[in-house]
C-alpha cells in the first residue's frame, strides 16, 4: 500500500473536483446519470477517507501521515504539503461523510429552482475545499482551501435560497471575505517574520513554524499577528460578535447547504485556531485566550437567550450553533489538553447533531411548508418518527451525558477550571460557571421549541393534510448520524483515543513556548 | 453476582431497545418483555444481596473509557451495602409497578412507549446506584431525569402534561449546573480522578482546602435539592405527578428522587468534612434537609388532590432524610430512604387505585366512605398511612426514630425540633387524607369498586413490607441494616501535626498517594480488621501523620425517650385528624379568619415559590430578557454590520470603484477580478439578471482583498 501513503490523502481531496468537471460534462437533462455520478464521486471519496482511516496509525496519532510535502510555488516557498494527524482525521471523515448523506438526502428533493446538476457540482467543489483545508500543512495551501469554500456556499444560498436569499448570501461572503483578508495578512507577517533552519528562508510551512525558533518576532507583533487570524477564524465560526451572516445564512440557506455549513463550514474556524493560530503564535494566544473565552462564554449565553426569543425553528437552531460554538471556543481558550480535547470532540458531535437538527428542520419545512414553531404542532402524531428522531438529536444538543454532544460540552467546561498555568484561574472559573449556566438555557429552549412542534394537537390547519413519516433517503441520510452520536456518546473513546496526543502534542508546544507545564 | 453487576443494568436496557425498535409487532404483549428483564434483575439483586449478607466484600470491576492527556479514565461498577440495598429497592418496587401497570395502563394509546420508558429508567436507575465514579454518576443521573421527563408528559397531548415535564427537566437542569460544577472541582482537588472512593478518602484525609471543599459541597447540594425536591428546587416535583401514578410510586417516589439522598450518602466524604457535619449545632445540609420537612408537610394539608398531597409529603419525608445525613445519622437517613419506599409507593399504588376505581379522579372531594367499598385499598393504604405517620412497629416508625436520635446525639437541637413538628404534621395530614377518602358519605358520581388482583397484590406486598422492613434495624433485631449497610472508606491522616491542614501544594502530588490508597481499598475486607476505626475528623486530626484507619459515622442505640416522643407526637397528629375531619368538632368557617385565612392562603400560594420561578424567573428569562437580547442583536450588531455595509455600498464603494479600482490595483487583482467573472457566468444561466449585481458585489470583495494583497507586497 505504499502508493496510498503518498496518494491517499490527495486522491481524497482531489476526487470530488473532477466529479464536479465530470458532471459539467453531462447534459443537463441526465439527471439520473448526474446524480448517479455525484454520489458515486461522493462515495469514492468517502472511500478513500475510510482506507486513511484503516490505514491510519492510532499508536502514534501526534505523527503527521500520509505526508506528502513536495515543491509548488518555489517564489514563495509555498509548498505542497499535506497530511493528516490525530485532530484532523475526524475532520476529514466528517466532511466526507456529510457530503454523501446530503446527496442521498437530495435525492429526490432538489430545492427551487432545481437544477441538480449545479447544486451538486457545488457540493463536491465544497468537498474538496473543506477536506483540503483539513490536511493542508502550508499556510498558503489552507488558505486557497478555506477560499474555495466560500464560493460554491455563496452560490448555494444565493441561488437555492429562501425569501431573502440576496441578502444573506452577501452577507456571508462579504463576513468572511473581510475576515480572510485579515487572515491573510497575519498569514503574510507570519512569512516575513520567520526563518526556516533548515534552508534559512522565509517560509508558509504551518509544521516549521509550529517549531519554536523559526519564528522570531515581539510580543506585540505576535498579539497583533493573532489578531488577524483571530478575525479570520473568529468570523467563521462564528464567535460573538461577529455571528450575525450565521442566522440569515443558515435561514435562507436550503436544507443541505445548512447541514454542510453547520457540519463542517465552522469547524473550518476552530480548526484553525487549533492547527495555525495556537501552535504558530502562542505568546499571541496567551495574551488573547482570556478575551476568547470571554467571547465564548458571552456566545454560550447570548446564542441561547436569542434561541429562545426566535419563532422560526432554523433560525432557532442556527442561533444554538453560536452557543454550541462557544463551547468549543471556551475550550481552545484553556490551552489546555482536556480543553482542545473537548474542542475537536465538540466539532465532531455538533457537525453530527446540528447537522441532523437542520436536516429535520428542512424535511419539516417540506411537509408543512412553514417553519413557524407557533403554527406546528402534534409531529409525534403526524409523522411519529421523525418527532422521536428530532426529541433524540434535541437531547443530543442539549448536552445529555450518554449522546455525544455531552462530550464536547463537560470537558470544555472541567477544562476551565484550570486552565494553562500562565492564564488566570480566578477569570476562567468565572467563565466555567456561566458555561454551566448555558446548559441549563439549552435544556430551555431545546424543550420549548420540541413541545411546540412535537407534542401537543396536530393545528387545524394540518389536521386533513397528509405528513409523510421519514422516508427511505431520509433514513439513509439520517440513520450513520444517528449511530454515531450514541456511539461516540457512549465510548467516547473512539474520538478521544485519536484526538489525545495529537492534542497533546499541540498543547505541548504552547506550553513549552510560554514555559508553563502543559496540563 | 457483584462481580456481574453490570447485567442488571444491561438486562432493562437491552429490553429498553427491543420494545423500542419492536415494540408495534408485540403490541400489548411488549410489556412481558419488561417484566421478564426486571425479574431477571430483581432475581440478580436478590442473589447479590444474600450474597453480600453472607461476605460482605466490596467488589469493583472497571474498564477503560476514554482517556485524555495520557490519563486514563476508567468507568465501572462499585457494589457495596449501599448499592447492594439500592438495587434491591430498584428492582423491587419497578418489577411491582411494571406489574401493576399491565392493568392501569390497559389501552393507553402509547402502551409501548410507557413501558420502553420504564425500562429505560430502571436501567439508568440501576446503573446511578452501582456507579464507580462521579461521570458515570451524572450521566445516569441525567438519564433518570430524561425518564422522568418522557413519563411525566406521557399524555403530552395536553399541554399542561407536557408543561409539568419541561418544569421537571428544567428545573433538575438548575441543579445539574451545581452538580457539574462540584463533580469538577472535586475531580482536580482530588488528584484529576472522578472515582468516588478516591474522592472520599481525599476530602477525609484533610489533603484539601476546607474551603474548596465547602464549596464543592454546596454545588453538590444544589442538584441534591433539584433532583430530591429540597426547596427551595422543590417545585417540579408536586407538578410531576401530571404522569401515570405507577410512575409516580416508581420515580418520584421511590427511586428517581431518592437519587440526591443517594449521591450524598455515596459522596459522604465530601459533605462530612466539607459541611464539618461534627462539629454538631447546624449545617446547610441539615438546614435545607429541616426547612423541607416542615415546609413540605405544610402544603400537603391544603392539597385536595390526593396524589399532591402524597407528592408534598415525598418533599417532607426526603427532607428527613437529608436532614439525617446532614446530622451525620447516615444509617438513619439511608434506612429512611429505604423503608420511605415501600410504603410511599404502597400509598401511590393505592391512590392509582382509587382513581382506577372513580372514575380517574384523584380528587378527595369525590371521594368518600369508600372502606367498604374498597377493601383491600383501604387496608393497604392505612397500613401504608400508619407507616407514613410513624406508628409502631411499621417500618416509618423506625427508621423516623433513628433521625431523631440521631438529631438528638449529635447535638443539633433544631433539626430534632423541626422533626417533631414535621412528624406531627405528617401523622395530621395523612389522618386527614384517610379520613376525607374512606370515611364518611361516598361524594363522586362514579360507582366504586375494587381494583382488580393484578393491581391489588403488588399494592399487598408493598403494604407487607411496609409492616416488616422497619424491624430490621430495631434493636432487639442487632441493628442489622446498619451492619448491612454502612459507609465505611479507609483514610489516612494528612493533617498537618497542629491540625493544620496540609500544604495546598500537596494536593499536586496527591494522584500517587491517592493510588496507594485505592490498591489497599482492594483488600478492604482483610484490612478491616487491622484498622482502627474513627467517627469524625478530630480523631483523624490526632491520628500520627499518614497513619491509615477506617472512618465510619457514628451510629447511636436506641432512645426510649425520643422513640417514645415520636409515638406520642404521632398519635397526637393523628388525634388532631380525627376531631377535625372525621369527628368534625373543628369550628366551621375557621379559615375565613385572620390569620388561619392568610396562612391557608400562603400554603395554597405554594409560599409563592412556584410563582417566583415560574412567572418570575423562567418567564423573565424566556420573554423580556431573550427578546431584549435578540432586540441588540438585530437592532444593535446586526444594525451596526448592515450600517457598515450601507455605507460601503453608498459612499465607499463607488469610490473604491471608480477612483482606487482605476489607479492602485495591479494585475493581480484583476486576475482574480476576471476569474471571478467567469465563475459568475457559469451561473448566469441560473439567475438571469441577478447575476450581474452578484458579479459586482463578488467583484467588489475581490477587490478590497486585492488591495489588501497588493498594498502588502
Amino acid at each position: 500500500m505504499n502508493w496510498f501513503d503518498d496518494w491517499g490523502i490527495t486522491l481524497t481531496v482531489f476526487i470530488p473536483i473532477v466529479g464536479a468537471i465530470i458532471l459539467l460534462l453531462i447534459p443537463k437533462s441526465e439527471e439520473e446519470t448526474i446524480k448517479g455520478v455525484a454520489l458515486l464521486t461522493s462515495l469514492v471519496t468517502m472511500g478513500f477517507a475510510i482506507g486513511l482511516m484503516a490505514e491510519f496509525d492510532y499508536d502514534d496519532t501526534a505523527r503527521l501521515q500520509f505526508e506528502v510535502n513536495k515543491s509548488w510555488i518555489d517564489v514563495i516557498n509555498s509548498r505542497y504539503h499535506v497530511a493528516l494527524d490525530g485532530i484532523s482525521l475526524p475532520l476529514v471523515l466528517l466532511s466526507a461523510l456529510i457530503i454523501v448523506l446530503c446527496i442521498v438526502y437530495s435525492w429526490n428533493h432538489f430545492p427551487e429552482p432545481h437544477n441538480p446538476k449545479a447544486l451538486l457540482a457545488l457540493m463536491l467543489v465544497l468537498e474538496t475545499g473543506m477536506i483540503g483545508t483539513f490536511v493542508a500543512q502550508d499556510l498558503i495551501l489552507f488558505f486557497i482551501f478555506f477560499e474555495v469554500v466560500l464560493l460554491p456556499m455563496y452560490f448555494m444560498i444565493g441561488v437555492w435560497g429562501g425569501k431573502n436569499r440576496e441578502y444573506a448570501s452577501i452577507k456571508f461572503f462579504l463576513f468572511t471575505l473581510f475576515g480572510s483578508a485579515l487572515m491573510l495578512l497575519s498569514f503574510l507577517a507570519v512569512y516575513f517574520s520567520s526563518k526556516d533552519p533548515v534552508t534559512g528562508q522565509h517560509t508558509f510551512d504551518i509544521v516549521t513554524l509550529s517549531t519554536a525558533g523559526v519564528l522570531d518576532v515581539s510580543k506585540t507583533a505576535a498579539v497583533v499577528m493573532f489578531g488577524g487570524m483571530f478575525l479570520g477564524f473568529g468570523i467563521k465560526v462564528p464567535m460573538f460578535p461577529f455571528h450575525t451572516w450565521l442566522p440569515d445564512a443558515h435561514t435562507e440557506a436550503p436544507t443541505v447547504g445548512s447541514v454542510i455549513l453547520a457540519a463542517v463550514l465552522l469547524k473550518l474556524g476552530t480548526y484553525g485556531f487549533i492547527r495555525i493560530a495556537l501552535p504558530i503564535l502562542p505568546e499571541g494566544a496567551q495574551e488573547w485566550a482570556p478575551y476568547i473565552g470571554l467571547l465564548a462564554v458571552i456566545g454560550i449565553i447570548y446564542g441561547a437567550l436569542n434561541c429562545l426569543a426566535q419563532r422560526d425553528v432554523k433560525r432557532l437552531i442556527a442561533f444554538s450553533s453560536v452557543a454550541h460554538m462557544g463551547f468549543v471556543m471556551l475550550g481552545i481558550a484553556t490551552l489546555t489538553t482536556a480543553g482542545i480535547n473537548a474542542a475537536v470532540f465538540g466539532m465532531v458531535a455538533h457537525g453530527l447533531i446540528t447537522g441532523l437538527l437542520f436536516f429535520v428542520a428542512g424535511s419539516m419545512q417540506e411537509r408543512y411548508h412553514t417553519r413557524e414553531m407557533s403554527r406546528l404542532g402534534g409531529l409525534l402524531i403526524s409523522a411519529p418518527k421523525m418527532g422521536w428522531i428530532l426529541g433524540f438529536t434535541a437531547m443530543a444538543s442539549l448536552g445529555l451525558p450518554g449522546l455525544a454532544g455531552f462530550w464536547g460540552e463537560f470537558p470544555a467546561i472541567l477544562a476551565a477550571y484550570e486552565p494553562l498555568s500562565v492564564l488566570s484561574e480566578e477569570t476562567f472559573r468565572t467563565y466555567m460557571v456561566i458555561a454551566a449556566v448555558g446548559t441549563v438555557l439549552a435544556a430551555a429552549y431545546l424543550l420549548v421549541m420540541y413541545q411546540r412542534v412535537a407534542m401537543g394537537e396536530v393545528p387545524e390547519e394540518f389536521r386533513d393534510e397528509h405528513i409523510h413519516d421519514v422516508h427511505g433517503p431520509e433514513w439513509i441520510a439520517w440513520a450513520p448520524m444517528l449511530i454515531l452520536i450514541l456511539a461516540l456518546g457512549i465510548y467516547p473513546k473512539l474520538l478521544f483515543g485519536i484526538t489525545d496526543d495529537a492534542v497533546k502534542h499541540v498543547t505541548e508546544g504552547i506550553a513549552t513556548a510560554l514555559n508553563a507545564t502543559a496540563k | 453476582m457483584a462481580h456481574w453487576a453490570f447485567l442488571i443494568p444491561l438486562v432493562p436496557a437491552v429490553s429498553y431497545f427491543v420494545i423500542l425498535l419492536f415494540g408495534k409487532r408485540f403490541g400489548e404483549r411488549c410489556s412481558y418483555i419488561g417484566i421478564a428483564a426486571l425479574s431477571a434483575a430483581w432475581v440478580m439483586a436478590a442473589i447479590n444481596v444474600y450474597q453480600w449478607i453472607d461476605r460482605r466484600e466490596i467488589v469493583r470491576e472497571s474498564i477503560e473509557w476514554f482517556e485524555w492527556g495520557g490519563g486514563s479514565i476508567r468507568v465501572g461498577t462499585h457494589v457495596d451495602g449501599l448499592a447492594t440495598m439500592m438495587l434491591f429497592v430498584v428492582t423491587s418496587v419497578s418489577l411491582l409497578v411494571h406489574v401493576y401497570s399491565l392493568e392501569y395502563l390497559r389501552g393507553d394509546r402509547r402502551y409501548t412507549h410507557y413501558y420502553a420508558a420504564l425500562s429505560l429508567f430502571s436501567a439508568s436507575m440501576l446503573m446511578l446506584v452501582i456507579a464507580d465514579n462521579t461521570l458515570a454518576l451524572l450521566t445516569s443521573w441525567e438519564l433518570v431525569g430524561l425518564c422522568s421527563f418522557m413519563l411525566i408528559s406521557h399524555w403530552w397531548e395536553d399541554k399542561d402534561n407536557s408543561n409539568a415535564g419541561l418544569k421537571a427537566f428544567i428545573t433538575n437542569r438548575v441543579g445539574d449546573v451545581g452538580l457539574i460544577v462540584g463533580i469538577i472541582i472535586l475531580y482536580f482537588v482530588a488528584g484529576k480522578t472522578f472515582d468516588i472512593d478516591t474522592i472520599n478518602s481525599a476530602a477525609l484525609s484533610g489533603s484539601i482546602r476546607h474551603g474548596t471543599l465547602l464549596i464543592a459541597a454546596v454545588c453538590l447540594l444544589a442538584a441534591v435539592c433539584s433532583k430530591s425536591g429540597q426547596v427551595p428546587l422543590h417545585i417540579w416535583l408536586p407538578d410531576a405527578m401530571a404522569g401515570p401514578t405507577p410512575v409516580s410510586a416508581l420515580i418520584h417516589a421511590a427511586t428517581m428522587v431518592v437519587a440526591g439522598v443517594y449521591m450524598v450518602a455515596r459522596l459522604y466524604g465530601v459533605f462530612f468534612a466539607g459541611l464539618s457535619i461534627d462539629e454538631g449545632g447546624m449545617n446547610l445540609l441539615a438546614l435545607v434537609g429541616g426547612v423541607t420537612m416542615v415546609i413540605g408537610a405544610s402544603m400537603a394539608f391544603v392539597q385536595n388532590d390526593i396524589k399532591r398531597v402524597l407528592a408534598y409529603s415525598t418533599i417532607s419525608q426526603l427532607g428527613y432524610m437529608v436532614a439525617a445525613l446532614g446530622v451525620g445519622a447516615w444509617t438513619g437517613g439511608v434506612f429512611h430512604l429505604f423503608t420511605h419506599a415501600f410504603f410511599k409507593a404502597c400509598l401511590f399504588l393505592g391512590a392509582g387505585s382509587l382513581s382506577h376505581a372513580c372514575h380517574h379522579t384523584f380528587d378527595m372531594r369525590e371521594m368518600g366512605g369508600l372502606r367498604k367499598k374498597m377493601p383491600t385499598t383501604f387496608l393497604t393504604f392505612t397500613i401504608g398511612t400508619l407507616a407514613l405517620a410513624g406508628v409502631p412497629p411499621l417500618a416509618g416508625f423506625w427508621s423516623k426514630d433513628e433521625i431523631l436520635n440521631g438529631a438528638r446525639a449529635n447535638d443539633f437541637p433544631i433539626i430534632m425540633v423541626l422533626g417533631f413538628v414535621a412528624a406531627i404534621m405528617t401523622a395530621a395530614y395523612m389522618g386527614r387524607a384517610l379520613y376525607l377518602i374512606f370515611f364518611g358519605q361516598y361524594r363522586g358520581h362514579a360507582h366504586p369498586h375494587e381494583s382488580p388482583k393484578v393491581m391489588m397484590i403488588p399494592v399487598s406486598i408493598l403494604a407487607g413490607l411496609a409492616v416488616v422492613v422497619g424491624l430490621l434495624n430495631a434493636p432487639f433485631a442487632d441493628y442489622r441494616f446498619g451492619q448491612w449497610v454502612k459507609f465505611e472508606v479507609e483514610v489516612e491522616n494528612r493533617y498537618g501535626a497542629a491540625g493544620e491542614v496540609a500544604a495546598a501544594a500537596e494536593a499536586e502530588g496527591e494522584h500517587a498517594a491517592e493510588g496507594e490508597v485505592v490498591a489497599e481499598a482492594e483488600g478492604e475486607h482483610a484490612a478491616e480488621a487491622e484498622h482502627v476505626i474513627v467517627h469524625s475528623i478530630t480523631e483523624i486530626k490526632e491520628l500520627a501523620p499518614g497513619e491509615v484507619v477506617l472512618f465510619e459515622p457514628e451510629e447511636h442505640e436506641f432512645n426510649i425517650g425520643v422513640a417514645g416522643s415520636s409515638v406520642a407526637i404521632g398519635l397526637v397528629g393523628l388525634l388532631i385528624a380525627t376531631w377535625i375531619y372525621l369527628l368534625r368538632k373543628a369550628p366551621k368557617n375557621l379559615l375565613l379568619v385572620n390569620p388561619f385565612r392568610a396562612l391557608y392562603t400562603l400554603l395554597l400560594q405554594k409560599y409563592y415559590l412556584d410563582k417566583l420561578a415560574v412567572d418570575g424567573i423562567a418567564k423573565g428569562t424566556a420573554g423580556p430578557v431573550a427578546d431584549g437580547s435578540y432586540w441588540v442583536n438585530q437592532k444593535i450588531i446586526d444594525g451596526a454590520v448592515n450600517g457598515v455595509g450601507v455605507t460601503t455600498k453608498k459612499y465607499l464603494a463607488p469610490f473604491a470603484y471608480e477612483q482606487l479600482d482605476q489607479f492602485v490595483v495591479d494585475g493581480l487583482y484583476n486576475g482574480l477580478g476576471e476569474t471571478t467573472k467567469g465563475l459568475g457566468s457559469a451561473f448566469r444561466k441560473l439567475q438571469n439578471g441577478r447575476i450581474q449585481r452578484y458579479g459586482l458585489w463578488l467583484f467588489f470583495a475581490v477587490a478590497i482583498l486585492g488591495l489588501v494583497v497588493a498594498l502588502l507586497a
